[in-house]
């Protein structure tokens, strides 16, 4: 196959298996596997290498897709450790951040329902700040600790804060009309 | 690029035959092709040394047929069989189009897309299209002396799964072999950044004639990434034109106007929105029917005040799209206006005050998307010098995709703003016992109501071995391809049939439809399609010919003897078959034998070009 498929998402952008990567080389290394598998490169060739290109660019991009965005290049750590993150209990989360939660969730329940953009845009201002805090936590449990169970438990909760983002994106979105 | 390319198939490494490539701009008002000529892109001109055609397409009563600029007088003599704007039809049903009521056609209500009755039968909006490509097709035949050997159309970035189809569909019956479908404001980005030179995050805003596109690209030497697309694929300038053509039939008090001086009335509405482009007031001054007649004068405050919220609306997809790409309006670089209608001075001072800088309009607006479209299809098409690496384009899906699920809910498989190519999958299972057969409903859009989001195809699966409630496990893939394109595979995992689909566009064309349309259009032109086929053959036998030969020149150190002598002999039956007046069929086998033949050694090269690619190295290096 022209994308070896054994390899992993790191090892396919010759990155190493950890969280903090250098995104500007994972940007370069996506565009120069690109530049040989996309499409674009063999639209004048016969159908079976235009089919092996493909599978070798949507796998590029599924791997890119992944490794760019902190939640899913942590879920995909944890997989390769054999960890599932969907698997730990919501019981064993600190009663604490789940308090945090609630109070997020009704901020933007209330922003939402006053149609009240300034509000939004500031929890939306507050909420990156919150992730930018877990996402180093979550660096230093996966490179320095190498606590994969600490990790899996912050990677739970970055995930309730992208369901956060998403719906303080939803009510911005809602209010542009 | 540095990149190293080993001389990849198609990129000629002896002195080699310029392969003749279009770049088309299918617009809503008007339409281009364009060319790279000696390296440098065109846009090609009629005898009268016009280069926009109007996208129009007249049925006469007589069977003839005008499009083009022989159409416009037809526009107010025969406005049912005259058609303008055929794009807002494009993979739409009767119920989405806006303004239906003041078009001057007579619509057919079928289910999925809509259609017109003509003095020359029913036409969908596919075949319409296809007069308009068809001329454009000519008018670059005759002008480049040969028939193309491929083209790049340009659709909006924001048009869905149905609009894309459809433009393909009509670029085939109008005898054109798409390279790609490119989008708008990502071709005006080519021609844009690589005249300039430029790098660094810049927006793309295009107003076309009735299509709104904002992209944001990044540019870093030679690749152009798309961050995030959004836009209204029913706003346009038809749309400032529709306001002021309200605004007449109020101030004059008219009743409902006739077809005809429906037509005199939107014709001078676009008129004296282009000259209140150039002057603080225009007048808008018209005989209609016996004893009516219209009088009127229009300063640039009141257009402008009158079209203020179509300009707003433009500022939505904008915020939409910056905060899908995580940026603000201090990251863009630039501002590329694009399309005829950002000229119009208020919709500058806008988009001015938005960004906080004065947008880019040191290029034409009508032409810089067939510009770029053309530079494209020279690369696809092979016509790269040696050691031109060429640009990467990467592009994203404008909307989500999604299934039905139960409650009339989209469940997102594919979200927006994903890099194409991309492919998804998702896992369902039977809910009953024995059950063999599942049903699918596709869907395109950001709604969490299926009924809010456009129906694109109903599928059926079928042939999934009986089973217990739950035990099956089918996985649907959906597969979006470089043009946008969606195609929908699945399978039962554990036992691994693979189920039959029967797919039913909702918006779409059915195979059959396009094959009766083509054969029919080849008719009506004096073409003979089996000929036609023959020679598409011929070509494309000698293009594989020519790739093998170059890479075999290069890399024929990464095959044995035998396997060397087994493609030698493919290529060598291949060559006969090319030269003895041969039938399609007996051709198209030589091609699949040595592409067969070739697969292995295409693998190895592909291999080594990736492996190259992660070390950095260039080709000096190797």
């Amino acid at each position: 196959m022209s994308v070896n498929f054994s390899l992993d998402y790191f090892a396919l952008f010759g990155l190493p298996r950890r969280f903090d990567i250098d995104e500007a080389e994972l940007d370069r290394a996506w565009h120069a596997l690109q530049a040989e598998v996309h499409p674009d490169r063999h639209v004048h060739l016969p159908g079976s290498e235009r089919h092996r290109a493909m599978r070798g660019a949507l796998r590029v991009n599924e791997a890119y897709a992944t490794l760019k965005k902190p939640l899913s290049r942590a879920r995909y750590l944890l997989d390769l450790a054999g960890v599932d993150a969907d698997e730990i209990d919501n019981v064993a989360m600190a009663s604490g951040f789940l308090i945090e939660q609630m109070e997020w969730r009704e901020a933007v329940e209330e922003a939402r329902a006053f149609g009240d953009v300034d509000a939004l845009e500031q929890l939306a201002l507050r909420l990156r700040m919150r992730v930018d805090e877990v996402t180093t936590l979550l660096a230093e449990q996966f490179d320095s600790r190498e606590n994969r169970e600490a990790a899996a438990d912050t990677v739970r909760r970055l995930m309730f804060l992208d369901r956060l983002r998403c719906d303080i994106d939803d009510g911005l979105a809602a209010l542009d009309d | 690029m540095t990149l190293l390319q080993i001389a990849e198939p198609g990129m000629s490494a002896a002195p080699h035959q310029h392969r003749l490539a279009a770049g088309i701009d299918l617009g809503t008002t008007n339409s281009l092709v364009a060319t790279v000529k000696n390296g440098i892109a065109v846009c090609l001109s009629d005898e009268e040394g016009r280069a926009l055609m109007p996208s129009i397409v007249h049925y006469r009563g007589d069977g003839g047929l005008d499009a083009g600029h022989a159409a416009l007088g037809a526009r107010v003599a025969d406005p049912r069989n005259t058609i303008v704007s055929v794009k807002r039809f494009m993979g739409r049903g009767f119920a989405d189009v806006a303004h239906i009521e003041t078009m001057p056609y007579v619509f057919e209500e079928t289910p999925g897309m809509l259609r017109l009755r003509t003095v020359q039968g029913s036409k969908s909006p596919v075949e319409i299209s296809a007069e308009i490509l068809r001329a454009l097709r000519l008018r670059a035949e005759a002008s480049l002396g040969g028939e193309l050997a491929g083209a790049v159309i340009t659709v909006p970035a924001y048009f869905d799964d149905a609009q894309r189809q459809a433009t393909r569909d009509a670029a085939r019956l109008a005898g054109l072999h798409v390279l790609r479908l490119l989008n708008e404001p990502t071709a005006a980005a080519v021609a844009y950044g690589l005249d300039n030179a430029v790098e660094g995050v810049y927006a793309v805003y295009d107003l076309g004639g009735g299509t709104f596109d904002l992209s944001i690209l990044k540019l870093t030497r030679g690749v152009f990434e798309v961050l995030a697309t959004n836009g209204d694929a029913a706003l346009g300038g038809d749309d400032f034109d529709h306001r002021l053509y309200c605004w007449a039939l109020d101030q004059a008090r008219i009743a409902p106007p006739s077809a005809e001086d429906t037509r005199r009335l939107q014709m001078k509405a676009r008129e004296v929105k282009e000259l209140l482009s150039m002057s603080e007031e225009a007048p808008f001054r018209l005989r209609l029917g016996p004893g009516v007649s219209v009088d009127l004068t229009v300063s640039r405050a009141a257009f402008s005040e009158m079209t203020k919220p179509l300009v707003q609306k433009t500022l939505v997809p904008i915020r939409r799209a910056l905060r899908d790409a995580g940026l603000s309006v201090r990251d863009i670089k630039g501002v590329v206006m694009v399309g005829g209608a950002t000229r119009m001075p208020h919709i500058q001072r806008a988009v001015a005050a938005f960004f906080g800088q004065e947008p880019l309009t040191n290029l034409d607006p009508d032409k810089v998307v067939a510009l770029g479209a053309a530079m494209q299809a020279n690369v696809l098409a092979g016509n790269r010098k040696p050691g031109d690496g060429g640009w990467l384009l990467l592009d994203v899906i404008p909307l989500s995709l999604g299934l039905e699920t139960m409650g009339g809910l989209s469940e997102k498989i594919v979200p927006r703003n994903a890099t194409l190519p991309v492919a998804r999958a998702q896992e369902f299972t039977t809910y009953k016992d024995g059950q063999t057969a599942m049903a699918f409903h596709v869907v395109q859009g950001e709604r969490e109501l299926v009924a809010d989001c456009r129906s694109l195809a109903r599928f059926e699966l079928r042939g999934i071995p009986p089973m217990a409630a739950g035990a099956a496990r089918i996985r649907v893939t959906f597969q979006v391809d470089a043009d946008g394109l969606l195609s929908v595979s699945a399978r039962e995992t554990g036992t691994g049939v693979e189920a039959s689909i029967l797919v039913n566009p909702s918006y779409g064309l059915a195979d059959s439809e396009i094959a009766d349309m083509l054969r029919a259009g080849f008719e009506r032109a004096g073409e003979d399609l089996a000929a036609r086929n023959l020679r598409e053959q011929q070509v494309e036998a000698g293009r594989l010919l020519e790739a093998v030969a170059q890479a075999l020149a290069v890399d024929g150190g990464l095959l044995d003897a035998p396997e060397r002598a087994a493609i030698d002999a493919a290529m060598a039956r291949l060559r006969g078959l090319i030269d003895s007046p041969g039938d399609a069929p007996a051709l198209a086998g030589g091609i699949a034998a040595l592409a067969r033949a070739t697969e292995e050694f295409a693998a190895r090269r592909m291999d080594r070009s990736i492996r190259a690619a992660l070390a950095g190295q260039k080709i000096g290096e190797l």
